[in-house]
């Protein structure tokens, strides 16, 4: 029969139970911790907090990675340049909270230009992408250093630096804040791809875009919202990251790697797998450098890849990946 | 293989020392260490269909080596580069064996991350590795025994890549790449052949790795070898165009000479231009030429006619 | 009466390999008309040209309009639906989704078109949350039917419909494409390597051999034709 040993008919869902199991066990982990140490409480808050920002970073790699099978090597740098952006509008005298608004909208523009203007003409070329957004990078990093140059700049505290106190254990109004402003942008990214025609049509056109065309989808538009939609969320994460970072042109450069490694861990295909796997390498890390002495600030890296590389070995499409099972 | 390019490449390379100032050698040795890199990476991802993003790290090792063996152990340092080759293949046979598991955007991350970690290792052992100020060599040499060891190593490098291709293993590498099922079905190994990929892959970069450190003073320092590195070879492949031995020569020269020709540009001039020039000719190369050079060479070949008449997309 | 979709001296082609040498044909409101062949004769390019999704030239008309150079996107928007060979089904979205993605070029709710279809498919309501990759051969060839038809499209392009099913199912499948046409006055052009069942369905026929229109009539004075009764049904 021609042309049915090609055809995907079925696909298997991402999670296994052994996966959930292994989540609802750590979850437990930490909970217990938490209740019985104030140190491993205020560790584990600080991790989820950092591990946020890894995810949201993440989300925004897997939203292009769907749509066009392709890492984005400039997500970070992309990040990094409209933090600036943010930065200047507040020198100009902006609110920080306007400032953090019109820097999304700018972001989205952004992030849609770069893909009708330099990805989408080859964008048939997996390798010709890859390399362009290494270009960007190069070329964001030397943008940003020329206009605003290589030495800290501060911004206003978003949060204010308050912290509370709950028993023994002391959380900073700053984990906190950033914690809630990137689990809720991921939620509403959730919301529109879930339930409005607009995430529907896009997720169609990152799976099958043949098919989507055929039924009416402006794929080629639908792509270029995808990287505006990224660009965004690489925005949020940029701006979380400067009040515990301040903001400097290689402050993403370490967030980018850990956010390949939560991508990854996730599946690279599950946005849910993203933000998890995110979360986990913030709080892992925070543990494993309160607890074990060895792993000093220079094994930060090597230990996320390390865990990236065993899960890797144990489950090839990462935790979340999709297993693409064909039915004849 | 035409004689008459080899010959003219051959011909350049033996006068040029007597034209350029030293500083300018120095430059010429940095195009022959990207080469050997390139090459290397050529081989892997070119051949064998296998993404690399982290061969940073097998210089890292091939640098450290010989710095190593030259202040520790005193050798001599041409001696240390047949070294820093067996080091490096060995470690990329090593790496070759869980790449078995993983292929395209996942082994590309996981060699990235050999990338990013690789560097951290000096940091943390700073006593036995230097720490972030690197380590230093026994001894120094000039731009222009730099050059000639640099360009012999390329010479025979480019010899070992052309002679391992054409034969037995060459076939073999490009069978894996084009169908992995077709060439286990004829007979090919896969675990020998991938894994083998990756440690001639990694010699080449190791030997690339010992120039680097040599030509930077003998200094190995982690720096040199960061993400940036391994980023830069990927260009350089990207540039030259896979599977195509003589683009490499392109990429080589475009990585090896760019950055330090574009701050004279003007406007933007000065410190940062550099990185600005760069991204920005990357980004409109891969725009021109979206398989390098060596794509941009075939539309000059001779197309073999094709004379299929029927519809491949049957209805 | 002036024919839904016209097609006069269409060509398309593959990179260097052309698949269609100019192809002619007519396509009445209401109609079912099928294209028979053998392998490679272009039935597929066919309706591939007609959606815009291969290299083509040529007059195309649809409703009196020029179809010109318009992409897949803006075909479907023009009013043609094409289930693709393979269905076209998005086997990672629920039914669900498939459908409102049928309903993607319309405004308004799509709950009246739902249950007007569940008339012909009762079964898309309990198993509308169910991946539609889970769904068997059958019923993703219905799917596509539904999603099609939730276009609220007037021409349907058909491709291959009975691919890959049971006889019993392929009956089931034209059963219904005809009830479609004959109760909700939809067109269709169906490609069918079923030469026999595909000429019992349809009105018209036109028999393709090497990217042109070797033959064409209504389907009753087809199935009497000697060459076709020869090559495509077999006595």
């Amino acid at each position: 029969m021609l042309g049915l040993a090609k055809r995907k008919t079925a696909v298997s869902t991402g999670l296994s139970v052994p996966v959930l199991l292994l989540l609802l066990a750590g979850a437990i982990f930490l909970v217990i911790g938490s209740l019985s140490s104030s140190i491993f409480a205020q560790q584990t808050v600080a991790g989820l907090a950092q591990g946020a920002i890894f995810g949201s970073l993440a989300l925004a790699l897997v939203l292009i990675y769907r749509a066009t099978e392709v890492i984005n090597f400039a997500q970070g740098e992309l990040a990094m340049a409209t933090t600036y952006i943010a930065y200047q509008l507040t020198l100009w005298g902006v609110s920080y909270w306007l400032a953090f608004f019109l820097t999304l909208v700018i972001a989205f523009a952004l992030g849609v230009v770069i893909q009708v203007v330099v990805i989408r003409p080859v964008q048939h070329s997996v390798i010709a992408v890859v390399i362009i957004t290494v270009g960007l990078f190069i070329l964001i990093d030397g943008l940003v250093t020329w206009k605003w140059g290589a030495d800290l700049k501060f911004m206003p505290a978003p949060f204010g630096n308050a912290v509370y106190h709950a028993g023994s254990v002391a959380f900073s109004r700053q984990d906190l804040g950033t914690l809630i402003v990137t689990i809720f942008s991921v939620i509403l990214l959730w919301l529109l791809f879930q339930f409005t025609k607009l995430g529907l049509a896009m997720r169609a056109a990152a799976l099958r875009p043949a098919a989507a065309s055929l039924v009416g989808v402006r794929v080629n538009r639908m792509l270029a919202l995808g990287w505006g939609l990224a660009a965004v969320l690489g925005a949020v994460s940029g701006l979380m990251t400067e009040p515990t970072q301040f903001l400097q042109p290689t402050m993403m450069q370490a967030i980018l790697l850990y956010a390949f490694a939560a991508a990854v861990l996730g599946g690279l295909e599950s946005p849910a797998g993203a933000v998890i796997g995110g979360l986990f390498i913030g709080v892992f890390l925070n543990l494993i450098g309160q607890y074990i002495g060895f792993a000093t600030p220079e094994l930060r890296l090597p230990m996320a890849f390390a865990v990236l590389l065993l899960v890797l070995l144990v489950k090839p499409n990462g935790l979340f990946g999709r297993r693409q099972v064909r039915r004849v | 293989m035409k004689l008459v390019p080899i010959g003219v490449v051959v011909a350049v390379l033996v006068a040029l020392p007597f034209l350029i100032s030293g500083y300018h050698q120095g430059l010429a040795t940095y195009v022959a260490i990207y080469f050997i890199a390139i090459l290397g990476l050529n081989i892997l991802t070119g051949y064998t269909g296998q993404i690399s993003i982290g061969h940073g790290a097998f210089m890292a090792i091939g640098g450290y080596t010989t710095v190593l063996l030259s202040a520790d152990q005193h050798w001599n340092l041409l001696a240390t580069l047949p070294a820093s080759l067996g080091i490096s293949f060995v470690c990329g046979l090593i790496v070759g064996v869980p790449a078995l598991r993983l292929s395209g955007v996942y082994l590309a991350l996981a060699t990235f991350a050999l990338a990013v970690s690789v560097p951290q290792f000096p940091l943390k052992f700073s006593k036995f590795l230097g720490g972030s100020n690197g380590i230093h060599a026994a001894q120094t040499k000039s731009h222009l025994w730099l050059y000639v060891v640099g360009w012999s190593c390329s010479a025979l490098a480019f010899a070992a890549a052309w002679l391992l291709l054409r034969g037995r293993i060459g076939r073999a590498f490009r069978a894996v790449r084009d169908s992995e099922l077709a060439a286990v079905s004829s007979g090919v190994s896969l675990p020998i052949y991938k894994t083998l990929a990756f440690g001639v892959s990694a010699a080449f970069a190791g030997v690339a790795g010992s120039l680097l450190v040599l030509v930077t003073n003998g200094y190995a320092q982690p720096g040199e070898f960061g993400v940036l590195l391994s980023l830069e070879i990927l260009i350089g492949a990207a540039v030259a165009g896979l599977g195509s031995l003589w683009g490499v020569i392109v990429g080589a020269v475009f990585i090896g000479l760019l950055p330090s020709v574009a701050p004279d540009v003007p406007l933007i001039g000065s410190a940062h231009g550099q990185d600005v020039v760069f991204g920005l000719i990357v980004v409109l190369i891969m725009l021109l030429l979206p398989n390098g050079f060596a794509g941009f060479l075939r539309r000059f070949e001779p197309r073999v006619k094709t004379t299929i008449k029927s519809d491949p997309k049957t209805s | 009466m002036a024919a839904l979709l016209e097609l006069e001296d269409v060509t398309a082609r593959y990179g260097p390999v052309q698949a269609l040498h100019g192809v002619s044909l007519a396509v009445d409101e209401g109609q079912i008309a099928a294209v028979l062949g053998a392998n490679g004769a272009g039935k597929t390019t066919t309706l591939r040209a007609i959606s815009g999704t291969v290299r083509r030239d040529g007059q195309l008309r649809f409703a009196g309009k020029r179809l010109g150079r318009a992409g897949p996107d803006g075909v479907a928007r023009l009013g043609i639906a094409h289930v693709p060979e393979g269905r076209g089904t998005f086997a990672e979205l629920t039914v669900w989704d498939n459908l409102r993605l049928g309903g993607y070029t319309r405004r308004g709710p799509l709950k009246d078109d739902f249950a007007r279809i569940q008339t012909y498919f009762p079964w898309l309501e309990e198993r509308r949350n169910q991946q539609a990759g889970t769904l068997s051969g059958g019923e993703q060839q219905m799917l596509a039917l539904a999603r099609a038809f939730m276009q609220r499209s007037r021409l349907m392009l058909l491709d291959e419909p009975s691919l890959g099913l049971a006889p019993l199912l392929v009956t089931e499948i034209f059963r219904i494409v005809k009830e479609l046409n004959e109760n909700e006055g939809l067109t269709v052009l169906v490609v069918e390597q079923n030469a026999h069942i595909a000429l019992q369905l349809a009105q018209t026929a036109y028999v393709l051999e090497v990217g042109r229109v070797a033959l064409a009539g209504p389907s009753a004075e087809l199935q009497q034709h000697e060459s076709v009764r020869r090559s495509y049904l077999g006595y």
